[in-house]
């Protein structure tokens, strides 16, 4: 059982939540994720660090509302507690001195990017982050970012903020103004990881894409997390999350995060009325 | 029947006494045991079948070397308390091996009963026995919990609580050193909980048989990975004096062949998972879905892929297709296992191997395509090597197939340990006797060092390696 500390919304659907984890604060590194359960029935989900604390014991995850997991962690508070919670998992991001690396966080993707954009700048990189919203609301995190990028470019699909356009926009425009790009690391929509890594392919930039797919057990025992990469089968909770983004099928693995959608609304909604999920 | 006064003519004469089972067709529409257990006149009349061999050749192929002439003697004279206290002295399990052991290749092969018979299966019901002696403690309450030697001070970390892990948690307990269990999921148990269904092994058993544990002050860690929450070396250095590794097989081997990613395919380990550990034949009651297919197929022919297909069975399936690219004889399944999926109406294709999977626009498994075998001349492993027939290609429909074709080891010890020397296939190196590794201090045992076995064999090494780590702990010797 680990203890919330805090928990704030951040957008409509988007809140942070600092939870105890003294073990899980002291060994996890940029990159890597945790899986936790909300009840005894609960669901085991795959949820990126998005920052943490050794010396404090704490971490911090930035979640959406998608499924009935996540709107039951969204009801829950400091001073409740969070039925399992394992981790630190995956192979944390591989970090050394590249030169310019781009950081492109998509929505929610703009948390796990944060500690990346943090232990690249430690290592004497130049980090140009590139934030894209839907619109300006979603745009999160704005302020963390900046404090460790030497420049941020904001993209909305609406034009509320920033660029008018998506985050392969900013790219194209990082390449036209004659920017020298040595990597590109793309965390956000699988959609979005796949355009940015079209892109980047045809620039030649070496581009690493963290996964967020199904799991269950996340510790290499199960291969629900499988990926085709290159012409190899990879399992996303030991092999990953992050891979090179020219080899990921990203339409294998988009149907793949489809594979429950009906079961999931139907958790969802089951929740919502109140049939089930009731925290211990 | 006066047990003192049969002799061995009449012994001989007794026929082996049947377990009742459910109905195969009640069973299949839930998720409770198959066999329901012998009452005491059955064990009885069982028991009294028993030679008490002086030369015990039942002992002999045990891997952990039960009294089982003692044990046996016990239930013949009623006295159950006394009869499983004797199984206890060697096994900790008895509820889980009197059920899921393959008793036919172990105690039973040797017996002289059988051997009388000629014929193994007429051997003394041994593992039927040990299930109704453990099941009579188990309905009298809690179990009485074993003398614990004066604490020593020193501290044991067991990674994993599969059968290996908490035989070791015992052994190493019972001398008085400190113990804790680490297991990386939620609910502690290992291969007991996620793997094994309830229709073969309830839960309740595992789940008691780990509350003893904490009762004779063993400490179990639930959401711990070792190897990524604290590597090996970090539990040296919070202060732990010896370290068992038995973290299973756990990373499922796929046929390598085309389609195999599509939605709907499950490695044995997914499907078992999400079916015993997560609950979700109870879907929406439990949040984890699994796929609730008509048609199934399961590849493989071992306990684990009769596990798997028995399951689909449970999970509504109507059709489940076993396929398998040798002959029966061939399985390594135990005959129990497939005797009972055969009777719930798993079909059998035998000689046929699938080579592709087939797709739709969503990404859901529709069809497999198989192509039939004929068995060729001996491979290395002894039985005859399959052939494909050129030009026998054929499909069947399905919505969700199932690949049990074994597993390979866990990377996540080894690969945060390199100074734990490991095989080709990424085994983990043990001393056959001492379940010693190349590392000062490091023990290991069950699947992660014998690759896909069985419950018994992780037991039996647990044993060796807990009788190893006891004596390096007196010693210091390593």
């Amino acid at each position: 059982m680990n203890k919330i500390l805090e928990k704030e919304f951040i957008t409509p659907f988007v809140f942070r939540m600092k939870v105890e984890a003294p073990e899980i604060a002291r060994k996890r590194k940029a990159g890597q994720f945790i899986i936790l359960r909300t009840c005894d029935a609960g669901e085991r989900i795959p949820l990126t660090i998005a920052d943490g604390n050794a010396d404090e014991g704490w971490i911090e995850l930035v979640v959406q509302v998608v499924g009935k997991t996540t709107k039951q962690l969204s009801a829950l508070g400091p001073g409740q507690e969070i039925c399992d919670l394992a981790g630190p998992l995956g192979k944390p991001t591989h970090i050394e001195f590249f030169g310019t690396v781009v950081i492109v966080g998509g929505g929610i993707g703009i948390a796990p990017s944060h500690p990346i954009a943090q232990a690249m700048k430690r290592a004497g990189n130049r980090v140009i982050s590139i934030l894209g919203g839907r619109t300006k609301d979603l745009v999160i995190m704005e302020e963390k970012m900046r404090a460790t990028s030497d420049r941020v470019v904001v993209t909305t699909d609406d034009g509320s903020y920033g660029i008018k356009g998506l985050v392969t926009d900013a790219i194209q425009k990082l390449v036209d103004e004659g920017e020298k790009i040595n990597l590109v690391v793309a965390i956000g929509p699988p959609i979005m990881m796949k355009f940015v890594s079209l892109l980047t392919k045809k620039f030649d930039i070496p581009t690493l894409v963290s996964l967020n797919t199904i799991m269950v057990d996340g510790t290499g025992m199960c291969g629900a997390c499988r990926v085709t990469v290159g012409d190899q089968t990879k399992f996303v909770c030991v092999d990953g999350p992050e891979f090179d983004g020219h080899k990921v099928d990203f339409d294998e693995m988009m149907k793949r995060l489809r594979a429950y959608e009906s079961d999931e609304k139907t958790s969802r909604e089951r929740y919502e009325q109140g049939c089930c999920g009731k925290h211990r | 029947m006066e047990a003192k006064n049969l002799t061995t003519k009449e012994r001989l004469q007794i026929p082996p006494v049947a377990m009742p089972e459910q109905d195969p067709r009640e069973r299949v529409r839930n998720v409770s045991e198959v066999p329901i257990g012998y009452d005491a006149a059955m064990a009885l009349t069982e028991s009294q079948r028993c030679l008490q061999c002086k030369n015990a050749p039942c002992v002999k192929g045990c891997p952990v070397e039960i009294d089982i002439p003692a044990f046996i003697k016990a239930i013949v004279e009623g006295k159950y308390r006394d009869s499983i206290n004797k199984i206890k002295e060697t096994n900790i399990l008895p509820a889980v091996c009197g059920r899921v052991c393959p008793q036919e290749e172990q105690c039973q092969k040797g017996c002289v009963v059988g051997k009388a018979h000629k014929d193994v299966d007429k051997a003394v019901q041994i593992g039927k026995l040990e299930r109704f002696a453990a099941d009579w403690e188990m309905e009298r309450g809690e179990a009485e919990v074993p003398v614990i030697k004066a604490s020593t001070g020193k501290r044991v970390a067991v990674v994993g609580s599969g059968p290996a892990g908490l035989t070791v948690a015992a052994d190493v307990r019972r001398e008085g050193h400190e113990v804790t269990v680490f297991e990386a999921l939620h609910r502690p148990g290992g291969v007991l909980i996620y793997g094994i269904p309830e229709f073969r092994l309830p839960k309740r058993i595992v789940m008691r048989e780990v509350r003893n544990l904490e009762r004779m002050g063993v400490t179990v860690r639930t959401n711990y990975v070792v190897g990524k929450t604290a590597t090996i070396d970090e539990l040296f250095d919070e202060g732990f004096d010896a370290v068992f590794v038995a973290t299973g097989a756990g990373l499922p081997l796929f046929m390598r062949i085309p389609g195999e990613n599509l939605n709907g395919v499950y490695s044995a380990n997914e499907y078992l998972t999400r079916a015993n550990l997560m609950a979700a034949y109870s879907f929406p009651e439990s949040d984890t879905p699994i796929a609730r297919a008509r048609n199934v197929a399961v590849f493989g022919g071992g306990n684990v892929a009769m596990d798997a297909a028995r399951t689909a069975l449970r999970l509504g399936a109507e059709n489940v297709y076993l396929i398998y690219r040798r002959s029966k004889a061939e399985m390594p399944a135990r005959v129990e296992e497939v005797h009972h999926a055969e009777q719930e109406g798993v079909q059998m294709m035998l000689l046929q191997n699938p080579i592709r999977l087939i797709g739709d626009d969503d990404g859901w498994v529709r069809e497999v395509e198989c192509i039939k075998m004929e068995l060729g001349e001996p491979d290395a492993s002894g039985r005859r090597r399959p052939v494909p027939i050129e030009g026998s290609e054929f499909r069947v429909a399905i919505d969700a197939c199932i690949v049990a074709i074994g597993n390979a080891s866990n990377p996540l010890v080894p690969a945060t340990t390199p100074d734990i020397a490991v095989n080709k296939w990424g085994n983990i190196v043990a001393d056959e006797e001492t379940l010693k590794t190349s590392k000062k201090g490091v023990y290991a045992g069950g699947d992660i060092v014998l690759g896909a076995a069985t419950v018994i064999l992780a037991m039996g090494q647990g044993r060796k390696a807990a009788h190893a780590i006891n004596e390096f702990l007196a010693s210091g010797a390593w």
